[in-house]
């Protein structure tokens, strides 16, 4: 039991990770219609930027912990916005209004770029941080196995739960947010209410990076280590969340990520490490082929 | 520039638009006087509904010029053209299905980022009152007269000037398109707005516009008043007699 329990803390934060970045995935499916395959990758430059910030400011003596990730956290949002900014309007602004491939094969170009820029700048090696946040909390400790939840899970837990109410309020509450729901529903009639969808379609990868950029620096402290190929995996990952969770919808991301973090979770606890991802990916195939239009996905019928 | 164009409301001048290599539009000039009712009428596929779009610059004329208000709007981006004091309520009305209806007419008030919004919000519950009953509904819910309504208040929330409708009599009930129509009349007569109606219910439109044009296969081929248009026995023989009038 408590090593179950123990495995539901694990697969919780694991799950708000690929949360972050499903969100992304999810976001720009919903208003251009297209998998944004470089994704992951931007996630992985997140994690590369908030790596180089932590260094830099342990160069610099910030040791008050709690500030020094409020710093890196902004530096990784910022940064990687512009690489999102820039993606957009590199590969896959000019494409718009071509055949609906050619944004697709541009992706993952991008994703190509992305990964070997970052392995000739970086270097192939992996990269250690030494741990930021330590300690934890012991919950149990009577069974066999002692449970606990480590300072580190709870700031990954409490700072998603906190960008997701942010995130949550600026899509349903602000101009912006309607502006980018209309541009999800009906770009051109957005268009003809004054709305500038280019604009509107920049500030969503803005924003999805963003929020790759939160999980790229969650990743960084959970794991300790990373490297140029992290986003791959963890991509792939969000994007099966994405599509389990029902393309297109925004709590189907969040919750079909918390699927994935736990189904992986506890397949490695009780089953095989090795075989996680087949987990995984098992339950993708499976969800596609009884339910294709995902756990939250549109079964609205509309009037016409 | 031309003296129509000066003094108008909106000059279309010599405009051609085309998809691709299909030309929808051939040289077309029209004008719409400030205070006008001014109908478009003609068959399906004559062009109609592509002028509407022209004229809001999606797509962009491949030649000639749009003229608003005295201002060369040819060529702009369409958001920019509709911040000029422009509303279009577009052929199938595109509500946007998951929007509540006030969440929709929000939108339509975006342009003036959100100034005055209540009560332009009262002014078009009291023009509309069935919308009042239903602000809290998703637009895809709405019954079709309902969401030609709310195209329709939508579009006025922005507070234009000129106000493009097209085929706001589409599959809706007699009784509903009178509705609509009575409510048009009356926005002309109290707030002197301009507006260019595209109909295919060619009757109602002749009746309500104090001018017309006829559209055949994107070419203008006869315009006059109301009236006089009535009266042509080709008008009459093609969109009349036989027709769903």
């Amino acid at each position: 039991m408590d090593y179950a329990l123990q495995q539901l803390v694990n697969g919780l934060t694991l799950g708000m990770i690929y949360g972050l970045i499903a969100l992304g995935y999810t976001m720009v499916y919903g208003i251009i219609g297209m998998i944004n395959f470089a994704h992951g990758d931007i996630f992985m430059v997140g994690a590369f930027t908030a790596l180089i910030g932590f260094l830099l400011l342990g160069m610099g003596g910030v040791t008050f912990v709690p500030l020094a990730l409020i710093l890196v956290l902004v530096l990784a949002m910022a940064f990687t916005s512009l690489y999102g900014f820039t993606v957009e309007r590199l590969a896959y602004r000019p494409l718009r209004g071509s055949f609906r491939l050619a944004p697709l094969i541009s992706a993952i170009g991008m994703s190509i770029f992305l990964q070997n820029f970052v392995q000739v700048t970086q270097g192939a090696r992996v990269k250690p941080l030494e741990p930021v946040v330590q300690g934890g909390v012991v919950l149990s400790r009577g069974g066999t196995v002692e449970v606990t939840l480590s300072y580190m899970q709870i700031s990954i837990i409490l700072t998603t739960l906190v960008v997701l109410t942010v995130f949550t309020l600026i899509i349903g509450r602000t101009p912006l947010g309607r502006a980018m729901r209309a541009c999800e529903q009906d770009r051109r009639m957005a268009s003809l209410l004054g709305i500038d969808t280019d604009r509107t379609i920049s500030l969503t990868f803005v924003i999805g990076a963003a929020l790759a950029a939160v999980a790229g620096m969650m990743y960084l402290l959970y794991y300790g280590v990373i490297d140029f190929f992290i986003g791959f995996v963890a991509g792939i990952k969000a994007f099966t969340a994405a599509v389990l969770g029902g393309i297109g919808s925004l709590p189907g991301a969040v919750l079909g990520a918390l699927l994935i973090g736990m189904i992986e979770t506890f397949w490695s606890a009780y089953f095989s490490v090795q075989y996680k991802d087949v987990a995984a990916f098992s339950i993708l195939a499976i969800a596609l082929i009884f339910l294709p239009s995902g756990i939250l996905g549109r079964h609205e019928v509309e009037k016409v | 520039m031309s003296a129509a164009a000066n003094g108008a409301m909106l000059a279309v001048e010599d405009v051609t638009t085309a998809y691709g290599a299909i030309v929808a539009l051939r040289g077309v000039s029209l004008t719409v006087g400030h205070g006008e009712i001014v109908t478009l009428i003609g068959a399906n596929g004559a062009g109609k509904s592509t002028l509407m779009m022209t004229i809001c610059g999606s797509p962009a004329p491949r030649e000639g010029r749009v003229v608003l208000e005295g201002r060369d709007i040819t060529g702009w981006p369409t958001h920019l053209i509709m911040r000029q004091g422009l509303a279009h309520a577009p052929e199938g009305r595109r509500i946007f299905p998951r929007m509540t209806v006030l969440e929709n007419l929000r939108m339509g008030a975006e342009v003036l980022n959100g100034a005055h919004f209540d009560q332009d919000l009262e002014k078009v519950c009291a023009l509309f009152p069935r919308l009042k009953e239903r602000l809290g509904q998703r637009g895809g819910t709405l019954s079709g007269g309902e969401q030609q309504m709310l195209a329709i208040a939508r579009a006025l929330m922005s507070r234009p000037r000129l106000l493009l409708l097209d085929e706001p009599s589409l599959g809706l009930a007699p009784m509903v398109v009178r509705q609509i129509f009575a409510a048009i009349r009356d926005l002309n007569r109290e707030t002197g707005l301009t507006v260019l109606l595209v109909e295919q219910n060619a009757y109602h439109a002749l009746r309500l516009a104090h001018r017309g044009y006829v559209l055949v296969n994107g070419r203008i081929t006869m315009t006059g008043t109301g009236a006089e248009l009535l009266a042509r026995p080709e008008v009459r023989a093609a969109y009349l007699e036989g027709g769903r009038a």
